[in-house]
């Protein structure tokens, strides 16, 4: 049974903060219609904007950002496509493969290959991020415990088909950026929080 | 055992006297923490976690008996604390955000650290470096090792490896001022885990038997499968809960599944898992999980194609790596088109079980693996346990170590795994064909003489002899002497001379003629010198037997004595007799399947060759899904009807959609579950009602137990003698697989892979002046094979075998149904 619901005035009286908005009433007859028509249409508000572009393409003094030739900086926190970074010192991946991204990821988007290599560690072989899928609300970066996944500054996202993936190549650092100094941290979810050293207690060590 | 009743935390408890408090604790869902115990396996006093307070006295629950009417907390203030301190030690230079352990989340050490609320660190000492160890199929990562010794507790108690010891790590010592203020327990143990780390006996790699139950107990990440690290994580896994595939014994497991890559979403299984508190697994079980059918597409032509062959067919041969639907629905198709169905080892088992109920009236043997786990004196004849059926090896080890048992061990090959499972068992490694003459001397050593049949006690004591033994004697004699004395005469102040006399006792050795009674069966089984004193001492105080049969009696050229032998002495000794079926489902085939002995003019083969292949190798005529692609049901050693799942996908034809093309219809294969037939002990049970799983207090809820039924008997309970001149006592080659292997399956799967050869102990190997890899031409009656070498570690003797795993060497053509055949070997 369908069961509807009547709405009384619960919320609205005089002594509400909520007040009917004034509307004027609409044009019932034709004529009414006809004249509202061409009341709006003829003002003259329409060229006074062509004039404001008219005038300032004369003037060649244009404020508009040149998409896709230049950017606008986006903030710091912005979640963007991910990136991978890699250890400043020794260039090695940060990521460990600990797969906590993967479990945490609530579209279930994240998925690692991972392998014991010559050295007896855990390497990622392949990584990657369905980005059709992707919400970008930033839990991988937050849970990954080595600031090894993080959300970049690209936002690009157009693709030709739903299912557009990053892969592991396309997100982490390559070593020649890494070597310039281009990889930037990422201060957004996950990042130390300054001062964190402080609200810890640490375990004693017998050296 | 007496019922008793025993109040735990307030509540009162049913448990049996003599029980841990920990297990009765577990069986009526009481929490008590424990990390070092084991359920079947000896209290280890490792983690000294499991303290509760009994009657006011603090005891280790894991260690401590119940009692009637004990009064048991499980927490008290100074338990708390001591539980505190001990999680925090194993705490210690141990990190708990540990990014790429296998173990990811499944760890005792974290739910542990966690249930007792570890916040805060008091203790600390310097770490040393401990580097990983690969060990082979096994990764030893000492870095991780709480030192819970759950590995050596289970590779000795249960297995009977004995592979693993502690060794001395090298550490700084405890800080002294801890010892004060620690709680006792928590230092006690800390003292412990400080000093030693886990290693192999005897050398950097581990010698033993690879069943790798080791890693499945370990309750952190520091034993894992070297195969399967760093591949995945625990918790990505699917568990498909299932009954391994590979032998009788028809274990539980779970394979866990998960995609196979990035690119590839196909389901692969990464590893098995098992309830090791209650099962515990063979290498193959373990380690041979993927040998599905791999990537098969339905093949139309190849269909049509078998169409024809059924209709050309007049037999189908089969091995028993089936479910006991498809028994069943090759029983059906016989049925209606009257196919001879040929399996010989499944008609062996069947031959047997049927001779055998000309005595004992039931269809089915008594015993089952759980009374041989509870038994203290056991039996094994007429198998190589250990790779017959690993599991029937592990409850005979379990017993031997658990319950003070003896056991005795008759077989031809020399088992050193065998002899190293206690001091308390022998081997009789008597000549092939003697296998009767071991069945009699169980009559004669256990039988009741009074109610036997008085032909088989006429028959028992023609084998007995008096003879007159001199044997030499200690014996106490008193000895008089007479001494003479010089004693002061107080009186006068002057020596005197007396005499007096001594009695003295001396130890004297005498010679006496006594008259012994000589057993000839000992001398025809090649039993040790001075057994019958030995079996004196075995039997001391012995309560429960269990005596296990094996597949050379099924194939024994005097097969039908011997099962009813077997009769006689399930119904005149007290032992509980357990047949060990060859393969997965030969019990459950031999039940289903009226069998034919001999193939037809053109031969379906279902993995096995045929006029046309059905194969789940995948080298046949037609693709078939492998026991783990399949859902169904599997009849083990225990008589126990097992459900199995379907781990994988396979995109192929199966049995069931020739079966309805030919006539025989059902939607699904497991529609025949419930028409398993009633008449043979099955029940009709649907599938996908049956469980398959096991409670706390360790019971068993999987499938359903057969149902033995009553068969007249016509009260003649004659057995023939045998011929002691038909010992076989010329070279002999024996059918049998090496450890881990069991049949074309295991070997399929990629950690197993290996090729077959002659395998010989390391002595044969020496004394023929041969080397690893050697080509043999192994010559019977009945054909010859050309063959490398492999020395087994794990056999002893001059006996060397042939295996039926591998499919490039056709070994069951030289032989004659009997596992034993006379052989010559020349190298090439």
């Amino acid at each position: 049974m369908h069961h509807e619901e009547v709405f009384t005035d619960r919320n609205v009286s005089e002594h509400s903060a909520y007040y009917y908005v004034d509307i004027e009433t609409y044009p019932t007859t034709g004529w009414d219609k006809f004249k509202q028509a061409l009341k709006r249409a003829v003002r003259g508000e329409l060229f006074v904007g062509l004039w404001v572009v008219m005038r300032e393409m004369i003037k060649f003094d244009i404020h508009t950002v040149q998409y896709p030739k230049e950017k606008l900086p986006i903030g710091p926190r912005y979640r963007a496509v991910h990136k991978l970074l890699r250890l400043w010192e020794s260039g090695y991946e940060r990521c460990i493969g600990c797969g906590l991204c993967e479990k945490i990821c609530i579209s279930d988007c994240i998925r690692m290959d991972t392998r014991i290599d010559e050295n007896s560690r855990k390497e990622v072989t392949e990584y990657s991020i369905n980005l059709g899928r992707c919400i970008f609300c930033g839990y991988c970066a937050e849970v990954c415990p080595e600031l090894a996944i993080v959300h970049g500054g690209r936002y690009e996202n157009g693709s030709e088909q739903r299912a557009h993936f990053v892969i592991k190549d396309d997100m982490l650092t390559p070593l020649d950026l890494l070597k310039a100094g281009e990889q930037s941290e990422y201060p957004g979810f996950g990042a130390i929080i300054p001062g964190s050293d402080a609200s810890v207690k640490k375990t004693p060590l017998a050296y | 055992m007496n019922e008793i009743t025993i109040t735990i935390d307030g509540r009162t408890v049913q448990t049996q006297e003599g029980e841990y408090i920990l297990n009765a604790a577990r069986a009526n869902g009481i929490f008590i923490p424990a990390i070092c115990y084991l359920t079947r396996c000896s209290p280890t006093l490792a983690c000294r976690i499991c303290l509760v307070e009994a009657d006011g006295k603090q005891v280790y629950a894991c260690n401590a008996k119940a009692k009637a009417g004990m009064d048991i907390t499980t927490t008290t203030p100074n338990i708390v604390a001591e539980r505190r301190a001990i999680m925090e030690v194993y705490d210690v230079n141990h990190p708990l955000e540990c990014g790429v352990c296998d173990q990811s989340g499944e760890c005792e050490l974290q739910n542990y650290t966690l249930e007792v609320g570890v916040d805060t660190q008091t203790y600390s000492i310097k770490d040393t470096h401990k580097p990983a160890q690969n060990w082979g199929l096994i990764h030893y990562d000492p870095a991780l090792c709480i030192m819970c010794e759950r590995c050596i507790t289970v590779c000795k108690d249960m297995i009977g490896d004995a592979a693993l010891s502690t060794v001395a790590r090298g550490s700084d010592a405890i800080e002294a001022e801890f010892k004060e203020s620690m709680p006792k327990d928590a230092y006690a143990m800390w003292n412990k885990l400080n000093k030693s780390l886990i290693a192999p006996n005897g050398g950097d790699k581990l010698d033993c038997t690879d069943c790798g139950e080791c890693s499945s107990v370990c309750p952190v990440g520091a034993l894992v499968s070297s195969d399967y690290q760093y591949t995945s994580n625990a918790w990505e896994h699917k568990q498909i809960p299932a009954t391994c595939a590979h032998c009788s014994a028809g274990c539980q497991l779970s394979y866990d599944i998960k995609h196979t890559s990035i690119e590839n979403p196909e389901s692969k299984i990464y590893r098995v898992k098992n309830e090791w508190n209650y099962v515990s697994l063979c290498g193959a079980g373990r380690y041979g999980y993927d040998f599905e059918n791999r990537d098969v597409v339905k093949n139309p032509a190849a269909f049509d194609a078998a169409i024809a062959a059924f209709k050309k067919a007049d037999t189908i041969a089969f091995t028993s790596t089936i479910t006991n639907e498809e028994a069943l629905i090759l029983q059906r198709l016989k049925e209606k088109y009257g196919y001879r169905l040929v399996n010989n080892e499944a008609l062996a088992l069947k031959n047997f079980l049927s001779s055998y109920s000309t005595i004992s009236g039931k269809s089915l043997y008594g015993g089952d693996l759980k009374q041989v786990h509870e038994a203290d004196f056991v039996v094994s004849i007429g198998s190589a346990l250990k790779t017959d059926n690993p599991n029937a090896r592990f409850a005979m080890n379990n017993a031997l170590s658990m319950n003070k048992g003896a056991g005795l061990y008759f077989h031809p090959i020399n088992d050193p795994v065998i002899a190293d499972m206690s001091k308390n068992v022998t081997q009789f490694n008597h000549a092939p064909m003697m296998e009767e003459a071991a069945l009699y001397l169980m009559l004669d050593l256990f039988g009741d003489k009074a109610a036997m049949p008085s032909s088989v006690t006429e028959y028992l004591a023609t084998f007995h002899s008096t003879k007159t033994v001199t044997i030499e004697e200690t014996v106490d004699e008193k000895v008089t002497e007479t001494v003479v004395k010089k004693v002061l005469n107080e009186e006068t102040g002057v020596e005197e001379e007396v005499s007096e006399e001594v009695t003295k006792t001396i130890k004297k050795k005498v010679s006496k003629e006594v008259e012994v009674d000589e057993n000839a069966l000992f001398a025809l089984l090649n039993a040790p010198v001075g057994f019958s004193d030995t079996l004196t001492k075995y039997l001391a105080k012995k309560e429960n037997f269990a005596l296990m049969v094996g597949p050379d009696l099924y194939t024994h050229p005097n097969t039908a004595n011997c099962a009813r032998l077997v009769a006689l002495i399930e119904k005149y000794t007290a032992f509980s007799v357990t047949m060990i079926p060859n393969l997965s489902n030969t019990l459950g085939v031999a039940l289903i399947c009226d069998l034919d002995s001999e193939r037809g003019s053109y031969t379906i083969g279902y993995n096995t060759a045929g006029d046309f292949t059905l194969s789940a190798l995948g080298n046949g005529d037609l693709d078939m899904p492998s026991l783990n692609q399949q859902e169904g049901t599997l009849t083990g050693i225990d008589k126990r009807v097992n459900p199995t799942n379907a781990a994988l996908s396979y995109g192929g034809y199966i049995l069931n959609d020739i079966a309805s093309s030919l006539g025989v219809t059902a939607k699904f294969t497991v529609n025949y579950t419930a028409q398993l037939p009633v008449a043979a002990g099955f029940k009709a049970v649907e599938f996908d009602t049956l469980p398959n799983h096991y409670t706390n207090s360790g019971e068993e809820v999987r499938g359903y137990c057969l149902e033995a039924q009553a068969i007249a008997t016509n009260g003649d309970e004659s057995v023939k003698g045998f011929d002691s001149n038909a010992a076989i006592t010329d070279s002999v080659v024996y059918l049998a697989n090496p450890v881990l292997q069991f049949s074309p399956f295991t070997a399929a799967s990629h950690q197993l892979q290996e090729n077959g050869g002659l395998y010989v102990s390391k002595m044969f190997m020496e004394s023929n002046g041969w080397n690893e890899g050697d080509h043999v031409r192994v010559k019977t009656a009945r054909g010859e094979l050309s063959v490398n070498v492999i020395t087994d570690g794990k056999i002893a003797g001059d006996i060397p075998y042939l295996p039926t795993f591998d499919t490039a060497i056709n070994s069951e053509a030289l032989f004659d149904g009997y596992r034993f055949t006379c052989v010559s070997i020349q190298k090439v």
